[in-house]
């Protein structure tokens, strides 16, 4: 908020007066539950992962190497786990086997100090055998990389799990190398997901890869992992690959491509094309210009419902509607910078974290009328800024207009870290929990519900000590 | 040569139950009865009894087998504290009380002298000559050199007031019962000692002699003994007697019953040396080896010396003093504790016992009284002494019953605090009173009492307590007098039944009491009401400084000087002003001015509006110039005692010479009609009572921080939107270039911060790097440095980052940010037009509305039926509006002040649930609801407010007031 560098207290209301294309919210949240907040310290350094282990805890994972397991709805810190040496680059839960009847949820971590530590969530009880004898089948630790793993998935149907660096490995639950590719990238591969046909697609680079895996069968022994097709449709490097449903995948590059994949023929079902190449001829009539910058229209994240994809681009937010194939609403600048993470809520809400260190939570709602609608403008203003870009302009702007039938309203505020946030995670129960550059995990709460849950623990706690006397 | 029996006190009973006493209005418990000796020109807390000194102090004498009774040091070491007070007359008084029936010495069938572990005896003594009045401590120390080895010492406390001895004898009892712990254990190390040295010794002159006398045999040889030769063999064989006698002492003195000191961990050093090392240690000694292993020998190594053979009791020799007899370090610690002793009793006895009362009374809120009480200073001193305190609350509840049963409620209560250890030898009394009845009910009183207490008593170790003489007046003894009254030697309690008792107890009810003091001030038929907010000072008692008041004495007397004061930064309005002081003075004498000012007092009482703009245009109104020269040497001299003038507050001797000049404005006090003098005045009673256990810093502390929120209240627009965000957990930042300034108004505001537990309050006086999120969660107070560098652009842009969680408080600017507030507690709470002037009555009044806060708090988290669903099926909305609604009606809640009590109401149910403390950490709490900014526009707020150094003066008052009513109609901008 540039504008706030100069602010003084008697200024503070012509500087938010001033023109911002940032749209911003008072202190008076109505709609906005989470009025506690818990901050949570215990790293040392920028917090980039959380995942979330069962309904009430969840673990982070930073550059200081540690990882922490938290309990969502006290805060408490319930283990430290530190075992790797340089900073964490992927973590997955590797969910325990039906069969089994031990509920030993894995955590698998891979550093950048190449190795990945595959450990045992354990309860409390556990903690003392695991961190002291540190050894046998608790905590393992591969160090055969060449490369620092960047990605990690769990094949839960074939109980394997794969490691994507600059070569993609099969390793099945006690750790064995059940078979690996050849060097793929110096780059590594940034972003893998499962598709069905016991196939994965890798993003490396600007490409999308698709492999496939081979179980063992009577015939052979061996595992095996192939190349099966390689997809050349994104211009710029991906930067961020998810499954939406159960046709289609999703993938978003630097440029501001989003491609909408069909997940069983790997074809493109739709795509939302964003060209720093400002070449007239490839204007294809899905194609919008949503920025200036390639560093503004990268796409870094996706979520999804059943209707539609929600990116994060650049600064903004665009839901995409898979049905109607067209963006349906944005929020140009639902930041002030990068947007790193989205997620949705229930009741058509989304939540948007950025590297302006603040925490948004939208609401999509129809829009009342096309015509009366400013933020059309508001889009376009910033939009025609290259020459060039002026004569494509019309016409997508006018289909725009028509495109843009819903509204991504601003109904909350959260503002606590002072630097990037790297992700958060959705608690039904517990609220949010958000992790930062700033070191520090903060978990928000509904005080509303605190409040009512607090007075719960406190009567029957009351009640435990004897002092309840209900009146008859 | 000693006096008659004291019945001075009693002799004034007739003259009080004559005073006519007709209204009727007021319970008898809070009624005042009217001073019976205002006409004669003293206050009530003057001396009355003529006590030749100025106010308690510590007495600590010995019976000098040398030189009779002797006064050693008194506590406070000032010999203005005593005064004319004859110290030798009343060590011979006090310590002629020979209690010590233990037998020392060789006792009958024993071979060798037998130390005898005497217990301290207490005593209570008057003697109404000199009127003082002494609770005394007996103890005995043991010296080598003293005859039968023991020195008797007493400690005294020593009061003007019979009844605060009476009344604090437990209290007093087990207070120096500590010191003498402390000095016993101290003496008894040092004994050892001793008598090492003295082993050495004669082990060294035992050699010596033994070689003398084998030369002599060799000399000898002849087979007949020389006469020398034999003397040499009886010395020799003294020696060995002697030997062997203080090695017996030795192994005694080490083998002190280790019983004793159980509980008592002061003496832990000595206990585990003792245990195992008494045996070894007595046959160490026999050694020529000096016994290094003893931890009593841990000094410089000891050279013997030769001893003569006749070198018994001579008169010429020096005993050891007290310092001498007893180990430094003990030592030191006991007088740390006999200073202790005094401050934690000084004061008027009224006052003693409010506090006592009212620390009981919070100690039993154990749900709520973390939120706003500072504890640090109470549980040191309540925990060791819960039950005889909690004792007293009980009765104090039931003043129905007690009416009912017995004439005289109060009396009995008193009784309690001094529980039945109390005896008293009656001398006179019975025929004064119908002593019968009385007896009655203190046995049926007494009767009610803890069994424990009762066990406490019997426990204590009776040495005969007799008393020596007719001519010596106990008053009381360590013998409880539930035992004695079945004894038909002795008489039952008296002492507590005089009027005065009632009086002081009628007044501690009165002064407690904010209302009453307003009463009193408006009671037009009252002619001396300045004489009555000085009587009701003294029970808040405190520090309030003497030092301000001194200087308010200074600024009257010599009003044109001010500007010569040392105070540049106010020097022009000092001008303005010291014309209005002298402009008041030279009319102060003027008796007109009484009735003039009191209309007027009751004016402004009844409208509830301080009309100062009719000053401006009536300057000859002496009533009101009056009251504003008042507030301005007050506001003056309240910077000036907290920036400067350290000097003041910590010596003695300022103190006295304050009191000094208070007397003098004594005579005339009733004249000046003006609150100074009567500060002046009270101070002579308030001063010597710091009277908090723990000392004057946190009742200074709180009468400054009291006396900076006032000026706050008075002086922003918006204090109660800033008091608000404080009571509703919004963190407050107080943003500006000046720490003290800053620091001032953060200690002044902390009064209104709840706690989270009973730790240091989130308070945080001052920062000057930037904050951050978790600062807002830890700390709800915070004094933050403005810098005029490119580094303040960061700590302003977080601070509007989280303005969501933070109110911000411009003290350079006058400007508050903050969600807006209508509610009508805190207008109620800080109540800019209050006629309160005192920062300790402030404080006082801030604490008794934010008790009643949280016991709204406590009703609402506690109520079952609004939190809880009534059954599984009901919506949440329903407990919802139930909950709004029991706000409203029940606590009688408007607006932004239901969010006061569902704070109050989260912070009291994280403290309950909490397993233990600070495991959970505090929620920060970011409020949805109504906001709305305060803006007390630049603009505005500089045209009307003045500059920092005229607050000040007390000139800006009146300019104040014009600023309240253009504030509350400037507009109120919306968020």
């Amino acid at each position: 908020m540039a504008e706030e560098n100069e602010f003084i207290f008697r200024g503070i209301r012509s500087s938010l007066l001033k023109k911002s294309p940032l749209q911003t919210i008072g202190e008076e949240q109505t709609q906005n539950p989470y009025t506690e907040l818990l901050v949570l310290k215990a790293h040392h350094d920028i917090v980039r992962f959380l995942v979330r282990l069962d309904d009430c805890r969840f673990a982070s994972a930073g550059d200081d190497g540690l990882v922490v397991i938290w309990n969502a709805q006290t805060g408490e810190k319930l283990l430290e786990l530190n075992g790797h040496t340089q900073k964490i680059t992927a973590i997955t839960t590797i969910p325990s086997l039906e069969a089994c009847e031990e509920k030993n949820q894995l955590i698998l971590t891979a550093s950048a100090d190449r190795t990945v530590i595959i450990s045992l969530n354990l309860e409390e009880s556990e903690i003392a055998v695991l961190w002291n004898c540190d050894s046998g089948r608790q905590v393992q630790k591969i160090s055969c990389f060449q490369s620092t793993v960047k990605c990690l998935t769990v094949l839960q149907r074939l109980d394997v799990w794969l490691s994507g660096g600059n070569d993609l490995c099969v390793w099945n639950r006690k750790l064995d190398l059940l078979c690996k590719t050849s060097h793929l990238s110096d780059t590594g591969i940034s972003a893998l997901i499962e598709i069905p046909k016991n196939c994965v697609v890798a993003a490396v680079g600007k490409e999308l890869i698709i492999f496939r895996l081979v179980a063992p069968t009577e015939g052979s022994l061996e595992w095996d992992i192939l190349e099966v097709k390689r997809l050349l449709d994104h211009q710029d490097n991906i930067l961020s690959l998810a499954n939406v449903n159960d046709l289609n995948f999703v993938t978003g590059s630097h440029v501001g491509e989003l491609i909408i994949w069909n997940i069983l023929d790997w074809t493109v079902q739709a795509c939302e094309r964003n060209f720093w190449d400002p070449s007239p001829q490839l204007d294809t009539q899905q194609e919008i210009k949503l920025c200036q910058k390639p560093n503004d229209i990268s796409i870094h994240h996706f979520t999804w419902d059943e209707e539609n994809v929600f990116a994060a681009v650049g600064r903004g937010l665009y839901v995409y509607n898979l049905q109607m194939k067209r963006v349906t609403a944005c929020q140009k600048t639902a930041h002030d910078s990068v947007v790193l993470h989205v997620a949705r809520l229930p009741d058509r809400q989304l939540i948007s974290c950025s590297e302006d260190g603040s925490v948004r939570i939208w609401e999509l709602r129809e829009k009342p009328q096309l015509a009366a609608e400013p933020v059309p403008t508001g889009f376009f203003n910033m939009w025609g800024f290259g020459r060039v870009n002026k004569q494509a302009s019309q016409p997508v702007k006018k289909q725009q207009e028509n495109a843009t039938s819903c509204l991504l309203e601003l109904v909350g505020d959260l503002i606590g870290h002072s630097s990037s946030v790297e992700m958060f995670l959705y608690f039904e129960d517990h609220g949010l929990v958000t992790c930062s550059a700033d070191h520090l995990i903060i978990l928000w709460k509904n005080g509303e519900r605190e409040s009512g849950l607090r007075s719960l623990k406190l009567f029957q706690k009351l009640e435990e000590n004897g002092d309840l006397h209900l009146a008859v | 040569m000693i006096s008659a029996p004291d019945v001075v006190a009693f002799t004034k009973e007739d003259e009080y139950e004559e005073e006519p006493y007709n209204e009727p209005v007021l319970p008898e418990e809070y009624s005042v009865p009217l001073f019976p000796f205002s006409s004669q020109g003293a206050n009530p807390w003057s001396k009355l009894s003529g006590a030749k000194f100025s106010r308690d102090f510590i007495l600590i004498s010995e019976f000098s087998e040398q030189v009779g009774p002797q006064p050693l040091l008194t506590i406070p070491n000032d010999t203005k504290v005593f005064g004319t007070f004859d110290l030798n007359y009343f060590s011979l008084r006090i310590m002629s009380v020979d209690y010590q029936a233990s037998f020392v010495g060789h006792p009958p069938g024993s071979a060798y002298p037998k130390l005898n572990f005497v217990e301290d005896s207490k005593v209570v003594l008057g003697d109404s000559k000199e009127g003082a009045f002494a609770y005394v401590h007996h103890l005995t120390l043991y010296d080598l050199e003293a005859r039968g080895f023991v020195r008797p010492f007493c400690m005294a406390y020593i009061s003007a007031d019979q009844h605060k001895i009476m009344q604090q004898f437990q209290e007093l009892s087990a207070e120096f019962s500590k010191a003498s712990e402390y000095l016993k254990t101290g003496n008894r190390k040092a004994f050892a000692v001793e008598l090492e040295k003295k082993l050495k010794d004669l082990d060294y002159t035992r050699t010596v002699l033994h070689t003398e006398t084998e030369i002599q045999k060799k000399a000898n040889d002849k087979g007949f003994y020389s006469s020398q030769a034999i003397e040499k063999a009886n010395e020799l064989a003294s020696v060995e007697k002697s030997i062997i006698e203080h090695q017996d002492l030795l192994k005694q003195i080490r083998s002190y019953p280790h019983r004793k000191l159980k509980g008592s961990d002061l003496c832990s050093g000595e206990m585990e040396h003792t245990q195992d090392q008494p045996d070894q240690a007595a046959t160490a000694s026999n050694s020529d080896e000096c016994p290094d292993t003893d931890l009593y020998t841990c000094r410089p190594a000891y050279t013997p010396k030769l001893i003569k053979a006749k070198s018994t009791k001579c008169f010429d020799k020096k005993l050891k003093t007290l310092e001498e007899l007893c180990d430094t370090d003990y030592f030191t610690k006991t007088l740390a504790q006999l200073s202790h002793i005094e401050h934690m009793f000084r004061g008027d006895l009224c006052y003693l016992l409010t506090s006592q009362i009212d620390r009981a009374l919070l100690k039993q809120q154990h749900i709520t009284n973390f939120l706003f009480e500072d504890f640090a200073d109470v549980y040191d001193r309540v925990v060791e002494k819960q039950e005889s305190i909690l004792s007293k609350p009980v009765q104090d509840r039931l003043p129905c019953r007690s009416l009912e049963e017995c004439p005289i409620p109060q009396v009995l209560i008193s009784v309690g605090s001094y529980k039945s250890s109390v005896e008293s030898v009656l001398i006179k009394m019975e025929q004064e009173f119908g002593g019968e009845d009385y007896k009655e009910v203190e046995v049926a009183e007494l009767s009610s009492f803890d069994i424990q207490e009762n066990l406490d008593y019997l426990d204590m170790d009776m040495k005969g307590s007799i008393s020596s003489g007719e001519s010596i007046e106990v008053l009381g003894t360590e013998k409880s007098s539930s035992v004695l009254s079945k004894s038909d030697s002795q008489a039952s309690l008296m002492v507590p039944l005089s009027p005065q008792v009632i009086r002081s107890k009628a007044v501690s009810h009165r002064t407690i009491s904010e209302d009453s003091i307003e009463v009193l001030s408006t009671c037009p038929s009252e002619a001396l009401i300045p004489d009555d907010f000085k009587a009701s000072y003294p029970s808040a008692i405190n520090e309030e400084s003497y030092a301000d008041d001194s200087e308010e004495a200074i600024h009257f007397q010599a009003s044109i000087d001010l500007t010569k004061m040392g105070e540049p930064e106010e020097g022009n309005l000092e001008n303005t002003s010291s014309q209005a002081d002298s402009c008041c003075i030279g009319k102060e004498s003027d008796s007109l001015l009484v009735p003039l000012s009191t209309p007027v007092h009751t004016l402004s009482d009844e409208d509830g509006v301080v009309s100062i703009p009719p000053q401006r245009y009536r300057p000859k109104d002496q009533g009101f110039s009056m009251d504003f020269v008042v507030e301005n040497a007050n506001s003056s001299s309240r910077d000036n005692s907290s920036e400067g003038f350290p000097a003041y507050e910590l010596d003695p001797s300022h103190l006295l010479a304050s009191r000094d000049v208070s007397k003098t404005s004594l005579d005339n006090y009733s004249d000046t009609a003006s609150y100074v003098s009567s500060v002046v005045s009270t101070s002579l009673d308030r001063t010597p009572s710091s009277a908090h256990p723990t000392g004057p810093s946190s009742e200074r502390h709180k009468k400054r921080a009291g006396q900076n929120a006032l000026k706050f209240i008075r002086q922003y627009p918006f204090a109660h939107p800033a008091i608000y965000s404080l009571l509703s957990g919004r963190t407050l930042v107080v943003l500006g270039e000046d720490e003290a300034i800053v620091r001032k108004l953060v200690t002044a505001l902390s009064i209104f911060v709840p706690n989270y537990s009973h730790c240091a309050k989130p308070v945080k006086h001052w920062v000057s790097s930037p904050l951050h999120i978790t600062d807002f969660q830890k700390w709800k107070l915070i004094g933050l440095q403005r810098v005029a560098s490119p580094a303040s652009v960061s700590t302003l842009h977080i601070l509007s980052r989280y303005s969501r969680y933070t109110s911000i408080l411009d003290l350079d600017n006058k400007t508050l940010r903050c969600p807006l507030y209508r509610g009508t507690l805190v207008p109620r709470l800080a109540d800019h037009r209050t006629q309160i002037k005192r920062g300790s009555t402030y404080y006082l009044h801030v604490q008794s509305m934010l008790t009643q806060l949280c016991s709204k708090a406590f009703l609402y988290t506690f109520c079952h039926h609004l939190h809880l669903p009534a059954h599984s099926k009901e919506a949440e909305e329903l407990a919802a509006s139930r909950q709004a609604r029991f706000l409203k009606l029940n606590l009688g809640l408007v607006n932004e002040d239901v969010k006061v009590v569902q704070y109050l109401a989260e912070l009291l149910k994280l403290h309950y649930i909490r397993e233990s403390p600070g495991t959970s950490q505090p929620m920060l709490r970011g409020e949805s609801g109504t906001w709305t900014a305060v803006w007390a526009e630049a603009v505005e707020t500089e045209a009307a407010l003045p500059s920092p150094s005229a607050w000040r003066t007390g000139t800006c008052r009146k300019s104040l007031m014009h600023l309240h009513i253009s504030v509350v109609g400037s507009p109120v901008h919306g968020g």
